[in-house]
């Protein structure tokens, strides 16, 4: 067989044919073979060289060998996995933006998801100094006071036991502070992956914090502050507020998207801080100490602090803003035809639910209200969804998001007007996708 | 607690109770009976257990420990734990952001960094230009700090180290002794202790006082927002491929496909193939029926490290290792590139051993004062990476 491929193609990339076509190369169809060479060259072309055209489509007209055959058993793969057509959408570093994968991201292919929720194998990843697979029966959970006098009786729990407590599930995005950061300034990367791919959505199943405070016997009157920390070597702390661990929302959480965590998630227990951005939502989750005052840890006051034009940082910067982007089409996407398309993407707010969004095709002109998608959560992605109809013009698409307490998403110019453009952190800026004629979509601000 | 009672805990009427109050603050207004079945889970803290996990140093340096580090000690400790990733001075930012560098006197009397302020043209934000608390430097290195080997210095390490980088950016005099007791005159001198502000509306809740409304507030403009459309931004085309091929990011079904960024952009129409002008031809002859190309599967994602075939073999250990945070495959970063060390040796018989003792070792002054530290590498993973060494480093 390899041989009879080489009398055709010299240089074929690995891969280059399906085992669908291999199997027709195998039945002598030469024609076939042709054909897919020349569609191969021009990519998105028609399979035009088969000369039947006229007659119909020939994955119609030739039965393929999954119609004719004996498929694969149950249980060939004990933990399924996703087709093996599907092998583009993988998380990703940006080239040049950090120099050593323990203390990098790895960013989500946005453009190719659908709904709201994050396959776990595709959430972005962050890590301060590497990450691991911890043995969930070695891992503990402290609950200590910054005094003798702030807790009734400072515990440890194991994963057993937190596991054994009533627990909640809830839908929440996880967003880093410093998603879109590289776009502050002007337009750097080229897809939705690199320009907002800092960014997931989960279901996460865990113990709400408050619960655990209540079985310590936590002073309430005198906690106003909690410091959280992991166990791996950047032992990553976050100073969170009893008031929103007060609400019920921050959960000791084990569960993501009905599995237990994934490692590069934070097996075996992280803490999920909602509407917060995700370094609080710290992996590994060793210690809960509860305090009166902020901890003034390295990664609230040192980095994950905004520069104001005044030279001023702004600290303790956490909570995520009204933000919202279009999906598709984006950024190093090509469109294949004119005529219909169903322009979508994501919304969200870390101050509550998505109220509404706008959606414009000429650049900010005029907007058009999106359809937003079921279920409209808090601090959870919405999905929108609107008609575009191209008539191979070119265009510009943005999306505007507004919340339940009414703030509306700002325009880069809008941004930059209060806070100039070395905040590094919190760029919730509209986001602008220029479609060309040759169906080129590509990263501008406007 | 009886068997019995338990099961009756758990009749219909009690479970929705329970249900119903979850997330409402669960602890009060609950049957006593199922307080004390929770209070069971979980134990008590021992004072060993705590002393062992509180290392947390908060700003008014509440759970610092006693002790005492001179510049002097840092600097000897600097140079053999530190310089290999941040510099012999602090200044280095091949591998992290700079620690030293960018403040001045003036600065220190001030406590505001003038190199924040619009124009100043510092190519850096170092840590020394930004950190207000010095109880932060203080834990930070404590509990994260060596980077491959964090949690394992002594408290008079710390303070040493701590005093050293405060050295290098004028805080503190060469003979100095920084110790818990003259901290908080330390404190009073960081350049930037005053360039911090909680007046913002990010922090959710009203312990830090704060601003009710948020900063940047966007427009609810519906139609006619503005005369003209200006692209303002747009990525250079020689930046077209510079994330690898988008081509291979996209998924090979849909409403599009990922552009193929080895190639110049294609003009609207001027080629058959390109999608518009088939999907234009698909729409003057409705009679054809348009089908997508047979896509090509691409393999897996190209990995933007320095990967390739013969370095493959090895590549999993670089990774694990942070040996990739020094050396390049061809290029010097902290340390010389792989290629180098592999020519310098190439006609060494013993090349192998050799090197796999260096790895594991450590050394200096082989390819310049920066030091390597040694490695926490077993004797078979080092032997692995020196026999590739050794072999020529092929990709």
């Amino acid at each position: 067989m390899p041989s009879m491929l080489n009398r055709f193609i010299q240089r074929a990339p690995e891969h280059f044919l399906s085992r669908d076509q291999i199997h027709e190369v195998r039945a002598g169809r030469r024609g076939f073979l042709a054909g897919a060479f020349a569609a191969a060259a021009a990519a998105a072309s028609r399979a035009s060289a088969q000369g039947a055209a006229a007659e119909g489509d020939a994955n119609i007209l030739n039965l393929p060998p999954h119609s004719k055959g004996l498929g694969q058993p149950v249980a060939a793969r004990g933990y399924g996995l996703p087709s093996e057509w599907e092998k583009n959408l993988q998380r990703r570093e940006s080239p040049g933006l950090t120099r050593i994968g323990q203390a990098s991201v790895s960013f989500c292919p946005l453009q190719g998801l659908f709904g709201i929720i994050t396959p776990s194998g595709l959430h972005f990843e962050r890590h301060h100094q590497g990450w691991w697979d911890i043995d969930p029966s070695k891992h503990r959970l402290m609950l200590n006071g910054s005094d003798d006098m702030m807790l009734k009786r400072p515990m440890v729990f194991s994963m057993d036991e937190i596991m054994r407590l009533p627990n909640v599930s809830r839908m929440h995005f996880i967003e880093c502070g410093a998603n879109t950061g590289m776009e502050w300034g002007n337009a750097a990367v080229p897809t939705v992956q690199y320009t907002h791919g800092m960014l997931s959505c989960s279901e996460f199943t865990g113990v709400p914090l408050r619960a655990l405070l209540e079985l310590c016997g936590t002073d309430f009157k005198r906690a106003k502050f909690i410091l959280a920390e992991g166990a791996d070597g950047s032992g990553m702390t976050r100073t969170i507020p009893m008031s929103l661990v007060m609400s019920g929302e921050v959960l000791v959480a084990y569960g993501q998207n009905g599995e237990m965590l994934r490692p590069e998630n934070g097996y075996p227990l992280r803490l999920v801080v909602p509407g917060v951005q995700g370094v609080s939502w710290v992996k590994y989750l060793r210690r809960i100490e509860v305090g009166d005052m902020p901890y003034g840890a390295k990664d609230e006051t040192i980095h994950y602090v905004d520069l104001m034009p005044d030279g001023l940082h702004r600290q303790y910067t956490s909570v995520q803003e009204v933000k919202s982007v279009v999906t598709s089409p984006s950024g190093g996407q090509v469109l294949l035809q004119k005529g219909f398309h169903n322009l979508t993407g994501l919304a969200w707010s870390g101050r509550g639910k998505i109220r509404r969004v706008d959606v414009s095709v000429d650049g900010g002109k005029n907007w058009t209200q999106a359809r937003l998608e079921g279920p409209v959560l808090s601090k959870c992605l919405t999905r929108f969804n609107a008609d575009f109809v191209w008539d191979g013009k070119p265009a510009i698409f943005q999306s505007r998001a507004v919340d339940e307490t009414g703030q509306v998403q700002p325009t880069y110019s809008e941004l930059r007007k209060v806070r100039a453009s070395r905040s590094i952190y919190h760029n919730n800026a509209i986001q602008s996708w220029s479609l060309e004629e040759n169906g080129e979509v590509k990263n501008v601000q406007v | 607690m009886s068997r019995f009672e338990l099961h009756r805990l758990s009749s219909p009427s009690f479970v929705l109770a329970g249900l119903c109050l979850l997330g409402a603050g669960w602890a009060h207004a609950q049957p006593a009976a199922r307080q004390a079945a929770l209070a069971e889970v979980g134990r008590t803290a021992t004072p060993a257990e705590i002393k062992a996990w509180d290392i947390d140093v908060r700003p008014d340096f509440k759970g610092l420990p006693k002790g005492q580090g001179s510049v002097r000690q840092g600097e000897v400790l600097w140079e053999a734990q530190c310089a290999s990733c941040h510099g012999s001075f602090a200044e280095s930012s091949e591998v992290f952001t700079p620690i030293a560098g960018g403040t001045t006197a003036q600065d220190i009397k001030n406590g505001r960094v003038d190199g924040l302020l619009p124009g100043a043209n510092q190519p850096n934000r170092t840590t020394l230009m930004k950190v207000s608390t010095l109880s932060t430097l203080w834990d930070y290195i404590n509990r994260a700090m060596p980077w491959n080997a964090p949690k394992t210095l002594t408290a008079d390490e710390v303070y040493a180290v701590t005093a050293y980088i405060l050295h290098l950016g004028n805080v503190l005099p060469d003979n100095f002794t920084l110790s818990d007791a003259n901290i908080r005159e330390v404190q009073a001198r960081l350049p930037n202790r005053n360039g911090m502000t909680t007046a913002h509306a990010m922090w959710p809740g009203k312990e830090l006082g704060g601003t009710a409304r948020p900063d940047a507030q966007g427009s609810s403009c519906m139609a006619n927002c503005k005369t003209e459309v200006v692209i303002k931004s747009f990525l250079p085309d020689y930046a077209r491929n510079a994330h690898g091929n988008l081509a291979e990011q996209s998924r090979l079904v849909g409403a599009s496909r990922g552009v193929d960024t080895t190639q110049a952009p294609v003009a609207a129409g001027s080629q058959p193939n390109s999608a518009p002008a088939q999907a234009g031809r698909a729409l003057a002859a409705p009679e054809k029926i348009a089908t997508a190309a047979p896509a090509t599967a691409i393999p897996a994602a190209a990995s933007t490290k320095p990967a390739a075939a013969g370095a493959a073999s090895v590549m999993p250990l670089l990774q694990k290792n942070a040996c990739l945070a020094c050396h390049g495959m061809d290029s010097k970063l902290v340390g010389p590139s792989f290629k180098d060390i592999a020519n310098k040796y190439k006609d060494r018989a013993d090349a192998a051993n050799y090197l796999s003792g260096k790895i594991r070792s450590g050394g200096q002054g082989v390819w310049g004062a920066i030091p390597m530290p040694p490695t926490a590498l077993s004797a078979a993973e080092a032997a692995q990476i020196s026999q590739w060494l050794a072999q020529g480093a092929a990709k």
